[in-house]
């Protein structure tokens, strides 16, 4: 029950209301988890929004690497365009793939871990080897490789590439929380009631794994953007199309930084920064959520000593 | 025991590194066209190409004609003698010598940042981990943040700030370009200084998981029965928490060592770029930039068995640290 409300949670803030008060009323208190939700909440927003209420952000004007003003609130690039219809209108290209090559890899990570770990055997051995092999090979070279053999770097064959390659590392946890749960009574009374394999699979395992599932999901999605902007940045990205990364790429390329116009190079790197950071905290902030032993108990000095750990008590006594 | 430890983890390196190899063997086919055609026309604009080139290309990118099997023996044979193929960008250099020249510079480089990170990160997610609910704790969400900015931009920003606001640093190259490169003091102090900033940047990336990982294990750590007995006869708090607390909660750090060098090879790669930095992710870089499929591929074998390499080293190591691997 508690990892259907996480999701909801992650999802949709709003609706969370329906179930499980007790844990949203613990949820309300983690005051990372709702730093999170905002910042990822107001990205989100950004990306639906934004590109509506702006016009095409790659208009030239004559006002050539314009500080910011009242006109241009990031100011300008080298040839006139606004970065702040840039930043926004990249909101949600950067959005789409970290979201989508993150669901991509976390539904492999998924099939692969949960799947090998249920099955076992054979079929275990050979998933386990392959995502563990998947884990040592780098990555990275792999990927700037096969972008440019291919010579075709869209939006598509940019989520699969980057899906492709960040998989791994929740498979193999996957797989270890299921084999610890293959085993559980719970489990073996519904294999002992002859329940099919999917049910036993979707309905007794999965539900107990979805904290893990979106926790990994978070993190590719983190690693989805920031391998997006790499790719854009090493110039392996389509121009055409606008995310935070390219824009990114186009300020270096112009010697943005080095020739004083810190207005075109700072805003995307925050944005990402920022992003990255408001996921990372939805992460912690469920982490603490579903695991009391990481949360912080901030009580009055003198007190600490006895609740957070034995050991800090000597601290606080010197 | 332990030598079966030891095999188990070599049998594993040995079938990652074949399917590295075969992986490589697999990538030109994504070419369009015809690949041979391609690169035997991008060489001959840059100088005259010796008569059995395109013969040795098709063994080598296992185009030559004969079933999928021949082709793959032959491809094995080339790569047994290490014949990579004739680079394009530097034509007629073989590969072998572009990549040995390149990747001595990346070795070191991120050989050392990588050991200074994971040390810092470690101490510091050991005493933050150890002072849970103090000021230290500052330190996560920042670090947090830190992980989060894309590397490149982080690096661009503190070769602004330190090598052309402050001229601590060279911004560019891995030395100064006046001196012969060469075992000379001069060379060397001047490969060293060129060499402070990028590892500052590797490690200001890449700290920050190294940091969080320990921590959060310590916190579970210190739950444990044995850290509270040790606490209770009364042995010093720096004793209890180095040589009770970290030296176990060190070990998912350690062993999930594959997944954090994979980290620090993408800063590198993208390092390089920032920096020109005479290492393999700029020889990469440039390959790209050429469109030279042997470089290319010579580029990816080798830093495929690099960090094979660095993990086979890093495992073995761990069979040490923890006894109890060597029994399961």
């Amino acid at each position: 029950m508690s990892a259907t409300v996480t999701t909801q949670l992650v999802e949709a803030p709003v609706e969370t209301a329906a179930r499980g008060t007790g844990l949203l009323r613990t949820a309300l208190h983690s005051r990372r988890l709702i730093a999170g939700l905002c910042i990822v909440g107001f990205f989100v927003l950004l990306g639906v929004i934004g590109p509506l209420l702006l016009g095409n952000p790659n208009l030239i004007s004559t006002d050539r690497a314009a500080s910011p003003s009242a006109a241009h609130w990031f100011g300008t690039t080298d040839i006139g365009q606004d970065v702040f219809s840039q930043t926004v209108v990249g909101t949600r290209a950067t959005l789409e793939i970290g979201a989508a090559a993150g669901l991509v890899a976390t539904v492999i990570s998924v099939i692969i871990g949960i799947g090998g770990g249920y099955a076992g055997g054979w079929v275990d051995e050979i998933l386990a080897l392959l995502s563990n092999v998947a884990l040592v090979i780098p990555t990275l070279p792999l990927v700037i490789v096969v972008a440019a053999f291919v010579k075709n770097t869209g939006l598509l064959p940019t989520i699969f590439v980057i899906a492709m390659t960040t998989w791994a590392a929740s498979a193999r946890v996957l797989r270890g929380q299921t084999l610890s749960i293959r085993n559980r009574d719970y489990v073996l009374a519904s294999k002992a009631l002859g329940e099919p394999v999917w049910r036993i699979v979707l309905v007794e395992i999965l539900p107990n794994e979805l904290p893990i599932i979106v926790s990994q999901f978070l993190f590719s999605m983190i690693f989805a953007i920031l391998a997006q902007a790499g790719l854009a940045f090493l110039g392996l990205q389509s121009p055409d199309l606008l995310t935070w990364g390219n824009t990114l790429y186009f300020a270096q390329n112009a010697e943005a930084l080095s020739s004083g116009d810190w207005w075109w190079f700072a805003p995307p790197g925050l944005c990402i920064a920022l992003l990255g950071a408001g996921l990372a905290l939805i992460n912690f902030g469920l982490d603490e959520l579903l695991n009391p032993r990481l949360r912080v108990y901030r009580e009055p000095r003198g007190r600490r000593a006895n609740k957070v750990s034995p050991v800090a008590g000597t601290e606080t006594q010197q | 025991m332990r030598l079966r430890y030891v095999g188990r983890k070599l049998g594993f390196y040995l079938v990652a590194a074949w399917i590295a190899i075969t992986l490589n063997f697999f990538l030109p086919r994504l070419i369009p066209g015809d690949p041979i055609a391609v690169i035997i026309n991008k060489q001959s604009q840059t100088g005259s190409v010796p008569p059995g080139e395109a013969d040795q290309l098709r063994k080598l990118l296992g185009l030559s004609s004969g079933s999928l099997i021949s082709q793959y023996g032959q491809y094995l044979d080339s790569l047994a003698h290490l014949r990579f193929g004739l680079s394009i960008t530097v034509f007629p250099t073989p590969v072998v010598d572009l990549v040995r020249q390149a990747i001595f510079w990346t070795l070191i480089l991120v050989g050392v940042a990588t050991l200074f990170s994971f040390l810092l990160g470690v101490g510091l997610g050991t005493v933050t981990g150890w002072r849970r609910g103090s000021r230290l704790e500052a330190i996560v969400p920042a670090t947090t943040l830190l992980t989060a900015v894309p590397y490149f931009w982080l690096a661009l920003l503190l070769v602004y700030l330190f090598a052309n606001k402050l001229q601590f640093f060279p911004a560019q190259g891995g030395y100064d370009i006046s001196l012969d490169p060469g075992w000379s003091g001069a060379f060397i102090s001047s490969a060293i200084r060129h060499s402070l900033l990028p590892a500052i940047t590797l490690i200001v990336a890449s700290i920050g998981g190294w940091l969080l990982g320990m921590r959060n294990m310590m916190v579970a750590t210190l739950a444990e029965d044995y850290v509270v007995a040790a606490e209770a006869k009364g042995l010093s708090s720096m004793r209890v928490m180095v040589r009770y607390a970290a030296r176990n909660a060190v070990l998912p750090s350690v062993s999930g060592f594959a997944v954090s060098i994979g980290f620090v090879v993408t800063g590198q790669i993208v390092m390089e770029q920032v920096f020109n930095y005479p290492g393999i992710g700029n020889l990469l870089f440039n390959a790209v930039q050429n469109q030279d499929y042997p470089l290319m591929q010579g580029i990816f074998l080798a830093i495929s068995f690099a960090v094979l390499g660095a993990n086979l080293l890093v495992d073995l190591l761990y069979g040490f640290i923890d006894p109890r691997t060597k029994e399961a």
